[in-house]
């Protein structure tokens, strides 16, 4: 559906990757984008992403430093990671990607947590994750967000966000992928 | 796809700016920055932008300056200040200078959505409400007359070319479709604007007095002449002689009128000086003069003489989409006189307006609306206040039907002398007759202010 490329998945955690989960999220990725996908650790997040004062680790220079790394043949790179997440002015992001760009990341620190704060499932924590993968790789191939609260393109602001949504793509969402991938990779 | 609307982040930091556009980005929009104060002021002086997000804190122009700028650069624009120290004075000082609001750093991702989001709807809301407004005013004027109704169109456009010359007009339509309104339009129009417009109701007077009226006369030309008048047509001179009403004039006015508008020239009553005249002559009526000219109580020859540039004026059940600009025209103009906030019409009003066949054409409308200012209660006029028809008595109540007509004209000329305090020029503008007239018909009904 996606065109050509392969999509890198790096997990770049504070601690060890979870090699059967993200293969899952592998193959959901695969599958839904129609193209290869790889799945590689490096060391943790670069350490110039992290904010003392706040604790958390600024997606945006996460993004700039999956920019200054990305290896050849690789179309879209998305960094997973269990650190949490924040843009300057906002207390936390979920993720952050660039528009119809090469890099995303994801973070699974607020996702493993319920709306009060206690620790969720594996499997409720597992389905988020795949969510929020093709959310951010969405957005990566050209789309924004749906007004559709179960379409996986939807925003989500917290977890009830996240739990709403369905882990696929909106009947629109699914036709303007296809549009934008064949306008730039031809039909 | 296309970007829902455009947004300009003024900060002085990189990752601020770079971070919340990505952000913003996501969402649809399209994302511009502004590393300073100065930058967003340039950027703003050469393009739009639906919402402004500024930091307040920045080196050299700071975001209050920026909001102050915005405002009259682009006042559309909605401002959003950001500040890391939320103090009330700030607060009130951002909201004071027209901020749409204010966000403390770092704030939650669902704040900024919540805003964003109810700013875009608003904003688009705004927009259609122009759109629809604009639609509603895609219409047609001439001087006081508007219009929407392709058949006004026509007529507006005979009408323009009409008051280009100064050849004679003949308006025809029912009443109240806005005959002397139009006339006074092709007056205002044309070459002769600064000369007078005098108007006639042909079918108020008598034949000797409607005689007097447009041709003048000499001091004891009849009982009661006490002094020489002028007469319209020589008052008339330079400018425009409305005769409305003209398919009720006698025979004999008739031959008179035909005489004046081939020679024109014309003597006074009881005179025998010849008085040129240049009068424009635009002439109406609402009754169907080729019928009359059939039966033979209209004179052919007349008729040829008026009907050079005969203009139709449609009914308002034949130009119905017209009834809200009519509608909102008029109430602008009960707003101002009555000093009421009156807004609108109620959507069931205006089906109500919409679905009636208004015999009386828009001054019917007119008093309708003007009936429903003075009982609306509220800036929306409803139903309830608007009565269509002809008044309705309660059942059982005296009719007080009038012996005679020459009664019903000493009845209303004596009531609106009361309603005027006597004061004769104020009745006979009212009446619609000039000054003589008036006095001639107190003496005839021997109509008497009370003690």
């Amino acid at each position: 559906m996606a065109g050509q490329g392969t999509i890198l998945l790096q997990w770049m955690g504070g601690g060890p990757m979870d090699r059967d989960l993200l293969e899952r999220v592998r193959q959901r990725v695969e599958s839904t984008f129609a193209l290869p996908a790889r799945l590689l650790a490096v060391n943790g997040p670069p350490p110039d992403s992290l904010e003392p004062r706040r604790g958390q680790h600024s997606s945006t220079r996460i993004l700039r430093w999956i920019l200054t790394t990305l290896p050849p043949g690789v179309t879209k790179v998305l960094g997973i990671t269990d650190v949490d997440l924040f843009i300057p002015v906002l207390t936390f992001v979920f993720g952050e990607a660039q528009v119809d760009g090469p890099a995303a990341v994801v973070s699974m620190a607020r996702l493993r947590l319920t709306y009060d704060g206690q620790p969720a499932p594996l499997a409720l924590v597992e389905g988020r994750l795949h969510k929020e993968c093709l959310h951010e790789l969405g957005h990566t191939f050209g789309l924004v967000h749906c007004a559709d609260v179960t379409c996986v393109m939807s925003r989500s602001n917290s977890v009830l966000d996240v739990d709403q949504k369905r882990a696929g793509f909106c009947r629109d969402c699914r036709q303007r992928l296809r549009a934008l991938t064949e306008e730039r990779d031809g039909p | 796809m296309k970007a829902k609307g455009s947004i300009l982040v003024v900060d002085d930091e990189e990752i601020v700016r770079d971070s919340l556009a990505r952000w913003l980005e996501e969402d649809g929009y399209q994302v511009d920055t502004a590393p300073d104060g100065q930058a967003a002021l340039t950027k703003l002086a050469a393009q739009a932008y639906a919402i402004l997000l500024v930091d307040l804190k920045m080196p050299g122009i700071d975001g209050l300056q920026v909001l102050v700028q915005a405002r009259t650069l682009q006042p559309d624009a909605a401002v959003i200040i950001m500040t890391a120290y939320a103090t009330v004075d700030t607060a009130v000082q951002a909201m004071k200078q027209g901020a749409y609001d204010y966000l403390v750093k770092p704030f939650e991702p669902e704040e900024l959505s919540l805003m964003v989001g109810k700013l875009t709807n608003t904003q688009a809301l705004r927009r259609e409400n122009v759109l629809l407004r604009k639609a509603l005013k895609r219409q047609c004027e001439f001087k006081d007359l508007v219009s929407k109704s392709p058949k006004m169109e026509a007529v507006f456009e005979l009408a323009r070319t009409a008051a280009k010359s100064n050849s004679t007009v003949l308006i025809l339509g029912g009443s109240g479709t806005g005959k002397e309104l139009l006339a006074r339009a092709i007056h205002a129009e044309s070459l002769r604007r600064e000369g007078p417009f005098v108007g006639v109701s042909c079918a108020a007077l008598t034949e000797s007095l409607l005689e007097s009226e447009l041709f003048g006369h000499e001091k004891g030309a009849f009982t009661g002449a006490v002094g020489s008048a002028r007469g319209k047509f020589e008052i008339a001179a330079g400018g425009t002689l409305f005769l409305d009403e003209i398919g009720d004039i006698s025979p004999k006015l008739q031959l008179d009128l035909l005489r004046v508008l081939d020679a024109r020239e014309f003597r006074r009553v009881g005179g025998s000086q010849v008085i040129k005249t240049d009068a424009r002559i635009i002439a109406a009526t609402n009754r169907d003069l080729k019928k009359l000219v059939d039966s033979g109580s209209f004179r052919e020859d007349l008729y040829y003489r008026l009907n050079v540039i005969p203009v139709t004026l449609p009914p308002l059940r034949e130009r119905k989409e017209d009834i809200p600009l009519l509608a909102e025209h008029f109430l602008a103009q009960f707003r101002t006189e009555m000093r009421k906030p009156l807004e609108s019409l109620s959507g069931e009003a205006l089906e109500m307006l919409m679905a009636y066949d208004w015999p009386g054409n828009v001054r019917e409308l007119r008093n309708v609306l003007e009936r429903g200012a003075v009982l609306a209660r509220g800036p929306i006029l409803t139903p309830l206040g608007l009565e269509l028809g002809p008044p309705t008595l309660p059942p059982g109540a005296p009719t007080d039907t009038p012996d005679s007509l020459r009664e019903v004209e000493r009845r209303h000329i004596e009531v609106t002398l009361k309603q005027h305090n006597w004061n004769i020029t104020r009745a006979a503008k009212a009446l619609g007759i000039d000054r003589v007239t008036l006095y001639n018909k107190i003496k005839r009904y021997q109509i008497r202010e009370d003690e």
